[in-house]
């Protein structure tokens, strides 16, 4: 089946791909918003949502119950909702921007995708393939082009509802979206110093991040480089928070002093796409995390996905098929994902929202300078191994 | 009064990264989110309640069935939202109960009024109202929030009674006085 597929053109197989990952990427953002509800309530010590049902799913025994109390069919019900629902125009916006607002919302967050690699296999050749839509070498380089993008969306959205609090929420966010992408930037450097060894072609792709963190064993380069590069890792994943517009960063929503923030004037579908658009972001970025500082899709650090593959071709006969890695990998990763948008969460229904000038003074005086710090400490510790 | 100055401490290099605090919130809310969940899973579980609760107000009748409302209408001047109406009525002089003379021909409480105060149980010389357990009280329209009186004596249903009071008057009335 699979070779039935490789002699496909290659415009087909890319369209195939692309949808697929829409397909997951898609349900799994709105999945997030689900999580986010039960963590929520599981965390304020409440069961969350749990009354939903398919009336003929109710009768499968244990299992249709289970999903229930998981609240997953609320997940169809809000959906459908959404889908549904009077989608109301306001008559003071400008109509073709409010409109384009959420769409904009939409094309960054599932454009990223396609750089992020998402596992890897062996081909015919023996070659390490990665599972990616666009293994492009400027790699990360795409995705902040990409994703700093999002912010016009929210700009539009500001400006467009021609309503003060939407406005001063897309004003807020994109101030702290350009102070918080330089650090993100700065700390992702030495990465990528680390990862361009002299003498090799300089690449940004995501999946040479990878590679970096695949030695077998007791070597440096088995060390993921979160655990060798963990002021770079931290500062990321604070302003992924700031980029994601997640609590305590939550300045573009504030909903205590903002009403709604930027989509107060939003409502049914429209809404719903800034809010995938939202997860989707969050998922991309972790993504994106994983990949440079978590080992992708290595399970442990000195412990790589081909070693893995390896191990079990002694067992299983079928382990270096292709379609077994590429699944192993994948879910590896996902696992990883997983994890990083529970502690999103975690983190979000933990703390209080900064206030906006402590956010900028974080952003200015702290990380900024905690950034550049950084990347010189590991510019000079970087030529120094490499001399 | 002597005033006490306390300064405020400066923070330390830890506190202002505000890393060990964060830490520490996010240990509190995992703890608590392992926890099984505090709340009540409402149409299924029903909560306590407790004794003296003042519910939906409701008539009663004693224990031999008969309808204790004499229709004095005092609930109805004492109620503060005026959510009681009364049309009294005669209880015909052959009927079993009919030295009581008096009863209710219509008794309507409209529970979008009722402030659930409990002055009518106070006022009620006869113990005939009584706001009992029900506590929720719901309905599609204006009209289905009133409580007619049939709907009353079914949700007030009969509570024992330790007077008898029309009892012993009947009594007396027919044997005189020496039969207590």
């Amino acid at each position: 089946m699979l070779d039935f597929f490789f002699h496909w053109p290659l415009w087909a197989q890319s369209a195939v791909k692309g949808l697929a990952v829409i397909a997951v990427l898609f349900p799994f953002a709105a999945a997030c918003s689900m999580a986010e509800r039960k963590i929520c309530a599981w965390i304020q010590g409440r069961p969350g949502p749990n009354r939903t049902i398919v009336p003929w799913l109710a009768w499968i025994p244990v299992i249709a119950p289970f999903l229930q109390r998981l609240g997953l069919f609320q997940l169809a019900a809000d959906g459908g909702k959404f889908v549904f629902k009077e989608d109301p125009i306001p008559g003071h916006v400008n109509k073709l921007y409010f409109v384009l607002a959420p769409i904009l919302a939409m094309i960054p967050a599932l454009t990223t995708v396609t750089i992020v690699p998402f596992g890897a296999y062996f081909n015919q050749a023996g070659q390490l393939v990665p599972l990616v839509l666009a293994n492009v070498d400027i790699g990360l380089l795409a995705v902040f082009a990409i994703s700093s993008l999002g912010v016009y969306s929210v700009i539009l959205a500001g400006w467009a509802s021609n309503s003060k609090y939407p406005f001063l929420g897309s004003i807020r966010a994109s101030a702290q979206l350009i102070s918080y992408e330089l650090s993100m930037t700065l700390s992702v450097l030495p990465v990528f110093l680390w990862i361009n060894k002299p003498g090799g072609a300089g690449t940004l792709s995501l999946f040479a991040a990878v590679e970096a963190q695949s030695g077998q064993g007791l070597h440096f380069d088995s060390l993921w480089l979160g655990i060798w590069m963990p002021v770079s890792a931290f500062i990321f994943l604070v302003a992924l928070f700031a980029e994601t517009n997640r609590q305590p960063f939550d300045m573009a929503e504030s909903e205590a002093d903002l009403v709604g923030g930027f989509h107060t004037e939003y409502g049914a579908f429209k809404w719903s796409l800034f809010f995938v658009a939202e997860y989707a972001h969050m998922i991309v970025g972790s993504g994106v995390f994983t990949l440079m500082f978590l080992g992708g899709w290595n399970p442990l650090p000195g412990l790589p996905l081909a070693a893995v593959v390896h191990g079990l071709e002694h067992w299983i006969s079928w382990a270096s098929h292709p379609a077994f890695m590429g699944v192993l990998g994948v879910l590896i990763f996902l696992g990883k994902v997983a994890f990083f948008i529970f502690f999103f969460m975690w983190v979000r229904w933990t703390l209080p929202r900064f206030r906006y000038d402590q956010i900028m003074k974080l952003g200015w005086q702290k990380l900024l300078p905690l950034a550049i710090g950084n990347l010189i400490f590991y510019a000079l510790l970087i030529a120094l191994i490499d001399r | 009064m002597a005033v006490l100055h306390v300064s405020r401490k400066p923070l330390t290099f830890a506190e202002r990264t505000y890393i060990p605090q964060i830490l520490e919130g996010l240990k509190i809310t995992f703890k608590r989110m392992i926890q099984p969940a505090e709340t009540m899973e409402y149409p299924e579980q029903r909560p306590e309640i407790p004794k003296n609760y003042r519910g939906v107000p409701t008539l009663v009748k004693d224990p031999n069935g008969r309808e204790k409302c004499v229709s004095c209408q005092l609930c109805e001047f004492v109620c503060p939202p005026k959510a009681i109406r009364i049309t009294p009525g005669e209880i015909p002089p052959d009927a079993p109960t009919g030295h009581v003379e008096k009863g209710p021909q219509a008794f309507d409480i409209d529970m979008l009024r009722c402030i659930y105060c409990g002055l009518c149980q106070e006022v009620c010389p006869e113990e005939a109202i009584f706001l009992q357990n029900q506590y929720s009280m719901v309905g599609y329209s204006r009209e289905e929030m009133v409580n007619h009186k049939s709907r009353l004596y079914e949700l007030g249903g009969t509570l024992p009674d330790q007077h008898h009071k029309w009892d012993k008057k009947k009594a007396a009335e027919e044997h005189g006085n020496a039969a207590h």
